[in-house]
């Protein structure tokens, strides 16, 4: 159901508030796009659970946003040592954690956040291939959705390095010598990253600011451009099939309900259980039992000593685990190299997905076997990937990561074939429940 | 073994024992350089211990794979959780390359070079000056 952005302009009712929606709207197309893209704005009837997640996500990015604010009120970027020894940025967080009115809850509240947002946008995209939602005409929402998947990743990494401890500091060096294994401009192009040649001053300053203004922007961006695709080309539902096909006499899909009030409706109770669970996280467990936010982070960055093990927060595990997974140098470049490709690659990879699944039919309800099999394995993996990645190297871990990396890029790069050859039931015509 | 900050980066200062060096040469099959032939050290310390000094080690403490801080596991044998046949030297904890007492890396680890050896310089005999190789040297 494209967005129809022609509706009648408001006219007043000879009321104050009526005479002033009448003049605004006489200049702004303020009814047009509440009707456009709320109140007139047909989604399928039959969402369920799965359909949650995107009004969350949003949820969690404003919760983001405006704590993020707060913090910025106190937070100081600054890896230089105060007159205790300890470096001001750590110090500045520290502060917001025990002096600060409120400090400790805006503080919890962005980091558990951080979490969640990664919770929430993992669930979104496996509903995305539960139901082909990035199927044709979909194709451009699923890119901007790999485009914030992308820019939320960055987000996240700019963003730890920020309290200055052990793992920030040392997560940094690492994350950016990665680049340093590309060949040719690696090496200047991991200086020009950090501004120095050591994880610095400079460093913090420039990932304090990517963090704050360059990817916030960004990502703002491409969320508008996320929904303003959708609402184009209408949402997808766990049919999978296009509620445009049948409409009533007023052009609306019969299998069509406005979105405001039915779906805000819903929205707000999948909000208040979300808000429910966030809240318990936030009041009773804000470190995530060590995986939200790393023991090792309480220390400040010395960068003359790596904690005995280091490991990246839980949400970038699995692709850490693709980059230790490649030990082998092929074609005369090296095991460094191919790890960060590797790394690269499998989350790129989302990107082709649209191209990749030949199958007649877009929902899970409808596909056989073999999706049912191969998508719950894929699922598996990602699990045993993203727990390895958490782990000290070790020889089996080494060998089991390897074996999950194989069947990662299968799934994706054999899914043009073995995505045609499974037992299709018939799509009904019209959406089931 | 006393760490120093030299360009924002650790180097290690180790007073290596005889029993030590004794090791390093029966290591002369299992790392990637043993003879140092990689431009990953002055000129001068281009020997077996990788120093001017036989027994004093200078060296940069950053793991030639991604710049972690090796830590240090001198003792022989299972005792550091190393496996038996370790005679000791340094592990990487990010992604577990292995060092000898001489910096090198082991065969077929992450890390693709020995540990750096900085240019440096003796002032005096308990006096060492990191940076600056000795004058016409």
């Amino acid at each position: 159901m494209a967005a129809n952005t022609n509706f009648e302009k408001y006219k007043s009712n000879g009321s104050l508030g009526g005479n002033l929606l009448e003049w605004v709207d006489a200049r702004f197309p303020a009814t047009s796009m509440w009707k456009g893209h709320l109140s007139e704005y047909y989604a399928p009837k039959n969402f369920n659970f799965w359909y949650f997640f995107g009004s969350l996500a949003l949820l969690v990015l404003v919760i983001q946003i405006v704590t993020g604010i707060f913090l910025v009120m106190h937070y100081k970027p600054d890896a230089a040592v105060n007159a205790n020894g300890v470096p001001v940025a750590f110090a500045s967080v520290e502060y917001i954690m025990r002096d600060v009115p409120w400090g400790w809850l805006i503080r919890y509240m962005h980091s558990t956040g951080a979490s969640a947002f990664f919770i929430v946008v993992y669930l979104h995209m496996f509903r995305g291939l539960l139901y082909g939602s990035y199927r044709k005409p979909r194709e451009l929402i699923w890119l901007f959705g790999v485009g914030i998947f992308l820019c939320l990743m960055g987000e996240a990494f700019f963003g730890y390095l920020l309290p200055w401890g052990q793992m920030s500091f040392w997560g940094a060096q690492v994350i950016v010598n990665l680049f340093s294994a590309l060949p040719v401009v690696g090496p200047d192009l991991s200086i020009l990253i950090r501004g120095d040649f050591v994880v610095g001053d400079a460093t913090l300053n420039r990932f304090f600011s990517f963090h704050v203004i360059a990817f916030p922007l960004v990502l703002l961006g491409l969320v508008a451009a996320h929904v303003l695709a959708l609402h184009e080309v209408g949402s997808n539902n766990p049919d999978g099939v296009e509620i445009k096909k049948h409409k009533d006499e007023n052009g609306h899909p019969l299998d069509g309900i406005p979105f405001h009030p039915y779906y805000t409706v819903k929205d707000i109770v999948g909000v208040v259980v979300f808000l429910m669970v966030f809240s318990a996280v936030l009041f009773f467990a804000p470190e995530g039992g060590g995986y939200f936010l790393e023991y090792n982070n309480f220390f400040p960055a010395d960068p003359l000593k790596t904690p005995p093990h280091i490991a990246p927060v839980w949400y970038f595990t699995p692709y850490y685990s693709i980059l230790r997974a490649m030990v082998w140098n092929f074609f005369g470049l090296p095991a460094k190299f191919w790890g960060v490709v590797g790394m690269g690659a499998s989350v790129v990879v989302f990107a082709f997905l649209p191209w990749l699944d030949r199958s007649p039919v877009k929902s899970i309800r409808y596909r056989g076997p073999i999706y049912k099999t191969l998508l719950a394995i894929f699922v598996v993996v990602f699990f045993i990937l993203g727990y390895l990645g958490t782990q000290p190297p070790t020889f089996w871990g080494e060998k089991i990561s390897q074996v999950c990396t194989v069947f990662y890029f299968g799934f994706f790069l054999a899914m043009p074939w073995w995505s045609r050859m499974d037992k299709f039931k018939p799509e009904p015509d019209r959406v089931t429940k | 073994m006393m760490t120093v900050e030299w360009r924002g980066k650790p180097v290690w200062i180790i007073n290596r024992t005889k029993d030590m060096l004794e090791t390093l040469p029966k290591l002369d099959d299992s790392v990637a350089d043993p003879k140092s032939d990689k431009d990953q050290q002055p000129e001068y310390c281009k020997n077996e211990n990788r120093s001017i000094k036989p027994e004093i080690m200078v060296v940069v403490g950053i793991c030639t794979h991604l710049g972690c801080s090796p830590s240090s596991k001198f003792k022989k044998g299972a005792e550091e959780g190393m496996g038996g046949d370790w005679l000791g030297g340094f592990l990487c904890p990010c992604h577990g390359s292995t060092f000898d007492f001489a910096g090198r890396v082991f065969k077929n680890k992450p890390a693709p070079d020995n540990l750096q050896v900085p240019p440096h310089t003796y002032l005096a005999d308990a006096r060492i000056l990191i940076g600056e190789d000795k004058k016409g040297a």
